[in-house]
């Protein structure tokens, strides 16, 4: 199937605009100017002033000389893309694939989709029809490529012509130079040469047509016989993975949003399946009778194209979709997909590692109702200060680069602060004989340290501790530590900072 | 005779027990190591794939049992399978499970903002098969609660693990054992200065078919290693008034 495009071109988009808002300028002379260097030029003018000698370009001050009723309005810079824009948009209903055409048109990737308006012809009819009955003036052409559409609808006779495949370069021959989009400078020297047609040019030789006019110009004609391929940018890039479900009748219960979030995944899975993909991601949205746009998300940890899996990831949060009068069309996409190399099926389920497809399921159900924050895994850090000795890691699969330490005692329970004990220690660097914590007096009988730990000075600033691990009467194990060095003018602070085992 | 009547006994017991739908321990079933204490448990296993529920008083408490559970997880990893810990409040320090011979990178700390969603994620756990075990501290949880998550760790064979820190209650709930870890003072012999090994006296106060008891343990050299050999005389229960 060859590409087959559309080019739309609006001949007086922004006055057209302001005659759809304001109907009583119909027929009038107008125009719409924007300062340039301290004087109003005109950038747009109505169809009356333009059959008057005036053009685009000229200061409003000379065009009032010639018609004294000139009304003038004011342009905002940016208006007509934004009009194009809101153009394109509503043009998706002819393709999917919908591009601006800057400064005054619209290019659309028709291939596969005039069969569904009964043909070529009748699909630019509609297109023309609609656009005429809004109030825009417009000129369409279709052909195989980007270039010759856009030459054809600016410069063919009638602005209304489908170039049948194949024949753009035909058909671009009596056209002007200018139907190429080429530079102002460009056309000046064709102009100068006496080469007002392509057809007197195109048959040089490509070295001369370089030499003379470098290679842009070849590299217009190329596009335009599609010999060079083009590529347009979409409004809205078409995602590969999209399933549509639209109803005959507008869906109000859970139990019908339930059977079509069910056949959009089973068709979604079998696509990604043949694909060797799975997703990452997944939105399911609803239309809405009433205009406005429901949407659920999911997300997992792994790339799956597991139906019942995704189907229970989105279970909880169906509650959360409002359908109001009714949903009419639903839509399931799938953002982010990944490969995914096919997995044996183990016949009988043996562990669950961390690289299990079980355990991903899970996390998956838990961080969908429970959110991203609740699950953490911890690697090991070089850090003997016990705060950083690890560190959080968002992903399953990640290895520890270092060992975990087993050489050096660490408690069970750490306090998220250390907190404040009073001690009475025998002579400095020893351990305390006792100390009271939460009011209860524990009279220590065996101790262990000290092991100093300091800070690490590119990471903060502060005193050091000296650890130590003790037991009172009772058998209870605590890790007390001494802030900083002794001295005898102020009282060292002690901490307790956790409990062993 | 008395040793016939004894062996009669214990066949007999046996055959109430295969009744009651405890079968003989499969040949490849993980060995806990827990020594003596193991004898309080029908046919003298530990029992995996069941609740164990673990009871403590004290702050110093909630550290001996943390470390006793990382004793009892160790060898239940050991296939590198995944231990879940869920809890609302943790303090458990990870680096520190490495003594106790489990990896940390190799669990998963969920820590919830509710007791409420602690219940869920655990039996959402429990029904994930294949993993080690799952760790929830709760403090307060009825019987219809630990109902459901018994029944689905018999469905998954996943130990459940529950630490409850001070229950304001403490009704009878489904789990096959109830244990309270308390630390005992080390001893690192030979008059050896300083601390010893972590030593806790591990008492079962109730196991489902078994016979409760009070032990002392200590972990030293990765094992579990039972300081008295025979059992304690076993927790004397409150006697009630009837009538």
């Amino acid at each position: 199937m060859p590409a087959r495009f559309v080019s739309i071109w609006f001949r007086h988009l922004l006055t057209d605009w302001l005659t759809i808002r304001r109907p009583d300028l119909q027929g009038q002379a107008f125009v719409l100017a924007a300062p340039d260097h301290g004087r109003l030029v005109i950038t747009a003018a109505s169809k009356a002033v333009l059959s008057q000698g005036i053009s685009e370009g000229m200061v409003v001050a000379d065009a009032r000389a010639l018609i004294p009723q000139l009304q003038v309005f004011n342009d905002r810079p940016g208006l007509a893309e934004q009009l194009l824009q809101a153009l394109c948009k509503w043009c998706i209903r002819y393709t999917p694939i919908a591009a601006v055409d800057k400064p005054d048109g619209l290019v659309l990737d028709a291939s596969g989709c005039a069969h569904l308006w009964g043909g070529e012809k009748p699909y630019l009819e509609a297109i023309v029809a609609q656009l005429n009955a809004f109030g825009y003036d417009v000129r369409v052409a279709m052909a195989d490529t980007v270039g010759a559409a856009w030459a054809v609808a600016r410069f063919g006779n009638g602005g209304q012509g489908i170039i049948p495949s194949g024949q753009q370069t035909d058909a671009l021959l009596p056209l002007p130079p200018a139907a190429l989009r080429l530079e102002p400078d460009t056309l000046e020297r064709l102009q100068k040469l006496g080469l007002y047609q392509v057809s007197s040019f195109i048959t040089m030789p490509r070295s001369v047509l370089r030499r003379r006019f470098g290679a842009a110009l070849l590299l217009r004609v190329d596009q335009a016989s599609g010999w060079e391929e083009e590529v347009i940018q979409p409004l809205l890039p078409p995602l590969p993975f999209q399933e549509r479900l639209p109803c005959l009748e507008p869906i109000l219960t859970r139990t019908g949003i339930e059977i079509a979030l069910k056949r959009l995944l089973d068709t979604l899975c079998d696509q990604l399946q043949q694909k060797g993909k799975g997703l990452r991601s997944a939105v399911f949205k609803g239309y809405r009778v009433d205009g406005k746009l429901e949407q659920v998300e999911i997300g997992t940890h792994r790339a799956t194209h597991n139906v019942q899996h995704l189907f229970k990831l989105f279970e909880d949060k169906i509650p959360t979709i409002r359908p109001a009068l009714g949903i009419e069309l639903f839509i399931l996409e799938a953002p982010k997909v990944e490969d995914l190399a096919p997995l044996q099926e183990s016949l009988w389920s043996g562990g669950c590692s961390l690289e299990s497809i079980g355990l991903a399921a899970l996390v998956d159900r838990i961080t969908s109702k429970l959110g991203e924050q609740v699950i953490h895994r911890y690697l090991p850090e070089q850090c003997y200060w016990p705060e950083r000795s690890f560190k959080q890691t968002d992903s399953l699969l990640e290895k520890a680069t270092t060992e975990w330490r087993n050489d050096i005692p660490r408690p069970v329970r750490l306090l998220p602060e250390p907190e404040p004990v009073t001690v009475s220690a025998p002579i400095p660097d020893y351990p305390p004989m006792l100390f009271t914590y939460k009011g209860q007096i524990h009279y220590i009988k065996r101790a262990d340290g000290p092991e100093r730990i300091a800070r690490e000075w590119w990471v903060e600033a502060g005193p050091h501790r000296d650890y130590y691990t003790v037991e009172d009467q009772e058998g209870r194990r605590y890790w007390l530590f001494r802030s900083g060095h002794y001295d005898a003018d102020n009282p060292p602070c002690w901490f307790i900072h956790g409990f062993f085992a | 005779m008395p040793a016939t009547k004894r062996e009669m006994i214990a066949q007999l017991q046996k055959e109430l027990l295969l009744l009651q739908g405890f079968k003989p321990p499969a040949a490849n079933a993980v060995q806990i190591g827990l020594g003596p204490v193991e004898t309080a448990f029908p046919n003298a296993v530990f029992p995996t794939g069941a609740i164990h529920e673990f009871i403590s008083d004290a702050a110093e408490g909630v550290a001996a049992t943390g470390g006793f559970v990382a004793g009892l997880l160790a060898p239940l990893m050991q296939q590198g399978n995944v231990c879940l810990w869920i809890s609302a409040s943790r303090t458990l320090f990870p680096p520190a499970l490495k003594a106790f011979g489990v990896s940390p990178d190799q669990v998963l700390f969920i820590d919830l903002a509710r007791e409420k969603d602690v219940l869920w994620v655990m039996e959402e756990a429990l029904k994930c098969e294949g993993l080690a075990a799952v760790v929830g501290e709760i403090k307060e949880i009825d019987l219809t609660a630990s109902r459901r998550l018994q029944l689905a760790a018999e469905q998954s064979r996943v130990t459940g693990l529950i630490l409850r820190y001070q229950p304001r209650r403490l009704s009878t709930i489904a789990c096959v054992a109830r244990w309270k870890i308390t630390p005992l003072a080390s001893e690192p012999g030979n008059g050896m200065p300083g601390v010893g090994f972590p030593r806790w006296q591990v008492a079962l106060l109730k196991v489902r078919n078994g016979q409760p008891g009070v032990w002392q343990l200590e972990w030293s050299a990765g094992r579990f290693l039972s300081v008295t050999p025979h059992r304690i005389a076993p927790p004397v229960a409150e006697i009630r008034k009837i009538g």
